[in-house]
Order: structure tokens, then C-alpha cells, then sequence
């Protein structure tokens, strides 16, 4: 079983998200997330500056294997991207929650981060899959 | 109903990420795929191959059987261990399999065939046997480890005994040799140097582990796809099938058209083929982030064609395909990304050799 923190949130879509402070979230994708899509050698990120709504796919993982859409998870504003994940992509795979985090928003409505699945609910998502 | 290999406890000791491989259950990586693909550029990497069929065929017929039986032809074989890359085609001129033919006498070759394609190449090599006088012996007893990469040939040497290494020694490409109980070939699918090795099943688990002992990167069958695709290397199912002609698949190498009458199975249907011109495998370079993939279609000046194996190649550091297009295409065409049209660069296919870039 792969490593599912409980000090974050997630989405259906696999992304993780943990809260900053100040209504800033930082998301990236879960392990369970990277362990499907293989070695990573591409990720293209939203620019700072964007709106993002929920749901909206924007950024997109591309492995070996397969690309993969991200979906934003939180509306707001996009405050901050992973710029190391230009010449490192493989960090997602090494350090899915930690130095493989992709952007972070400043949400609109920090309350949203409480409609996201905690660990167990994601968990479960992931045996019903 | 899933098959497993004599290696298959070695694939869960080391931890593999296993899938079904028309029905194998294969090792797809051990760890990281890339991580693999760069061991055998480099240094040294083994696969278990022992999924793929060994096929003897024996007796006096023998020559004049493989003969009609594929479109390349095995007279052109005349040392003892010479191999063969040859398509086997149907009476339409379509690929059946792609296999590689080892000539040890006039009455005595061995096979390997695709493991995907087992069972319909087993009825086929029977089925074109009518009138010969052969036998066609599955092989069953055997595992296949290939090892490859620049240190491949020491690293597995020193499993080898003194009559081994003999055996081997000065040993060209293409040719393969049964010494003691193992068969050693210098044939792969990665475009780097070293051995395919059939040994028997009991031993296969010891020889292996003698292998990662030596330092030898086990890879999986992620790995083994970027590799042959930089090599330029056709995926059975993949870059051709049974209904797609030799000529459209980059293997018109592959056909002996001399002498005019030798008669092999599809020969008919693929004079009328290149009489009337077939569309042309190619290799497509991305230099720009993405990745091309299976499937992609493709646009060119002289219509439209598809991207039939795909890739982000580690060595290059960017994208590479094969496409099947309309002959005659120029430098470059478009191709269909996440629903976007982007230019890439025509080349031959065939992107790395050795380690290094050939393009």
C-alpha cells in the first residue's frame, strides 16, 4: 500500500493538498499517483498569475508511459510553480509529496480544502478503483 | 490462464512491478524504468526473454522448408551458427512474425519466435510443413536471459566455463553457438553489444542471480521498449501485423527477391506489393517538451498517416517515434498532440546505436 500522509487532503483525480497558511495551498500528486504513471520526464505547469477554477485541468504530468492531466483542486489564483520539476521531473517520482509539489494557489475560499477527501476517504477511492 | 517464467520467483524477490504480458506475467521494471534503459546504454542490464518460443527445426527438408516458409532466405547461411533476421509471411503478403533463424547444418535450425504470437505460429510452421520432411520441436526446457551493453560480454563471461568462453571467443554478431548447456547468441533487441543465452529452467534461477552477483542491472520490459525503439527495432503487433506488408514496415532488407524462383509463402503478393508502392515506416524526432505516442496520427503532404510505436527516449533526451506514412514524405509533418498540430522531423528509423546518437 502506498504512503498516504494524513496531514493532507485529496482529490479523486489523485492530487494532493496541504495547507500553507494564509489561504495558500500547496498541490502535487499522491505516490500512488506517480507509482501508476512511471518515470516522469515531462511536467508543464500553469503560469503564476493564472485563475484556476476547480476541477480545471491544468497541468499535465507526462511519463514514459502516459500523460496525465492535473486538475486544479481548490479554486484561486496560481501564487507559486515547481520550477526545479523543468530539469528534475523525476522529483515527482522520488519526493511525491515534498520536493515534487507542482504550484500552489491562494484560494478564493480556503474553506474548499475541508470538501476535499482526507487520507482514509482517498484511501478507499483508491480500492474501489 | 497466466504463464510464468523459470525466473518469475527472481522478478518478485527483487520487488518488480509485474503485468500481464499476453498472458506472462512479466516484470515491467524493477525500480525505475529510465534508471534501467541507462544501464544498458552504459553498463550492463539482462532481461528474462524466456517468454519468447524456441522452435528446432529438424531433418532432411529443412532448408527447403524454411525457404518457402520465410521471405528471407537461409541459403544465404553458410557458417555453423549464423543467424537470420526474416519475416514470415501469409499469402497476402502480410507479417505473421518477425524471428530470427539460427543455421547449424542443412538439416538442423532453431527459431526464436514472438511470445505474444506462440500459438498461431505454432500452426503456422505446421501448417506450411505439409510435404516436407521435418520436424518442428518446441523447445520448452529453456529460459532466455538477454544481456547487453558495453560491459554485457565480461560481466556474463564470468559465469562462463574455460569451454564457454572458448566457445565464445572472437564470436562475430549474429552468430550463436551450444556450448555445454548453454546456447549463446550474439543477437538482441537493445542495439548495444552482448549475449542472448538460452539455459536450461532448472539452472535459470542460479544463472540469473550469478548475473546480479556480476553486476548486472536486472530491467524489465519498460526498459526493453525504449531501447528497442531507439535502435530502431520493430514491436511485432505494434509496427507491423499480419496485415501490414514487409515493405511498410522498414524490413524490405529482410526480403530475398533472388533467385526469382525460389517460391516462398507471400511472394506473389508482395511482387504486386512493391509494383504498386506501399506506404513507408519512418522515424519521427520531437525536440520540443511532449512525448510522442502510440496511436498519434499524422499529417503529410501526401495524406494521412499513424504513429505506431512511441516514446520519450532517454538517451536523446526527447521525444522519437515510428510512423507508417504515405511514401515520398519530406523533412518533416505534423502530428496530432492532446489536440494540438506540431511539426517533427522525418528521419530514418533508427536513433541510437551503441550508446550514441545516430541521428
Amino acid at each position: 500500500m502506498s504512503n498516504i500522509p494524513n496531514d493532507l487532503r485529496y482529490a479523486a483525480t489523485h492530487e494532493w493538498v496541504r495547507p500553507e497558511g494564509d489561504g495558500v495551498f500547496t498541490v502535487g500528486i499522491s505516490e500512488h499517483a506517480q507509482d501508476l504513471l512511471g518515470d516522469m520526464v515531462f511536467v508543464e505547469l500553469p503560469d503564476e498569475g493564472d485563475k484556476v477554477s476547480t476541477g480545471d485541468d491544468i497541468a499535465v504530468a507526462e511519463s514514459v508511459k502516459a500523460a496525465s492531466d492535473i486538475y486544479a483542486p481548490i479554486s484561486g489564483e496560481v501564487v507559486a510553480v515547481n520550477e526545479d520539476l523543468e530539469d528534475s521531473p523525476e522529483l515527482v517520482n522520488s519526493d511525491s509529496y515534498g520536493d515534487g509539489w507542482m504550484f500552489k494557489i491562494k484560494a478564493d475560499d480556503a474553506s474548499e480544502f475541508e470538501k476535499l477527501l482526507d487520507a482514509e476517504a482517498y484511501e478507499n477511492s483508491l480500492d474501489e478503483d | 490462464m497466466t504463464s510464468t517464467t523459470a525466473l518469475h520467483a527472481k522478478h518478485l524477490e527483487a520487488g518488480a512491478k509485474m503485468v500481464d504480458f499476453f498472458g506472462w506475467d512479466m516484470p515491467i521494471s524493477y525500480g525505475s524504468q529510465i534508471e534501467e534503459h541507462h544501464a544498458v546504454r552504459r553498463d550492463a542490464g539482462m532481461f528474462d526473454v524466456s517468454h519468447m518460443t524456441i522452435v528446432d527445426v529438424t531433418g532432411n527438408d529443412a532448408k527447403a522448408y524454411l525457404r518457402y516458409l520465410l521471405a528471407n532466405d537461409v541459403e544465404k547461411l553458410k557458417d555453423k551458427g549464423k543467424a537470420l533476421y526474416s519475416g514470415m509471411l501469409n499469402d497476402e503478403g502480410g507479417v505473421v512474425d518477425d524471428l530470427i533463424v539460427y543455421h547449424f547444418d542443412n538439416t538442423n535450425y532453431r527459431l526464436v519466435v514472438n511470445s505474444a504470437t506462440r500459438e498461431k505460429d505454432m500452426n503456422w510452421l505446421k501448417a506450411c510443413a505439409d510435404g516436407f520432411d521435418v520436424t518442428i520441436t518446441q523447445r520448452s526446457e529453456f529460459a532466455m536471459i538477454a544481456v547487453q551493453g558495453p560491459n554485457a560480454k565480461d560481466k556474463a563471461a564470468t559465469l562462463f566455463s574455460d569451454a564457454q568462453k572458448e566457445a565464445v571467443a572472437g564470436m562475430k554478431p549474429f552468430f550463436g553457438v551450444q556450448a555445454e548447456d548453454l546456447f549463446i547468441a550474439t543477437t538482441g533487441y537493445t542495439g548495444e553489444a552482448g549475449y542472448e543465452i538460452m539455459v536450461p529452467t532448472e539452472r535459470a534461477g542460479e544463472f540469473w542471480q550469478g548475473l546480479l552477483d556480476a553486476g548486472v542491472t536486472p530491467c524489465g520490459l519498460g526498459a526493453r521498449d525504449t531501447l528497442r525503439l531507439e535502435a530502431g527495432m520493430n514491436l511485432y503487433g505494434q509496427d507491423m501485423d499480419e496485415t501490414v506488408s514487409p515493405l511498410a514496415a522498414n524490413m524490405g532488407w529482410t526480403i530475398t527477391w533472388e533467385p526469382q524462383d525460389r517460391n516462398f509463402v507471400g511472394r506473389s503478393a508482395l511482387e504486386a506489393q512493391r509494383e504498386a508502392g506501399t506506404d513507408k515506416l519512418v522515424g519521427l524526432v520531437m525536440t520540443d517538451k511532449g512525448v510522442l505516442r502510440h496511436g498519434q496520427n499524422v499529417r503529410t503532404e501526401n495524406g494521412d498517416g499513424v504513429i505506431t510505436s512511441g516514446t520519450f527516449s532517454p538517451t536523446l533526451g526527447h521525444a522519437i517515434a515510428m510512423a507508417r506514412v504515405p511514401a515520398g514524405v519530406g523533412e518533416t509533418v505534423e502530428v496530432e498532440m492532446r489536440k494540438k498540430w506540431v511539426t517533427v522531423k522525418v528521419v530514418k528509423p533508427s536513433f541510437v546505436r551503441n550508446g550514441k546518437s545516430v541521428l
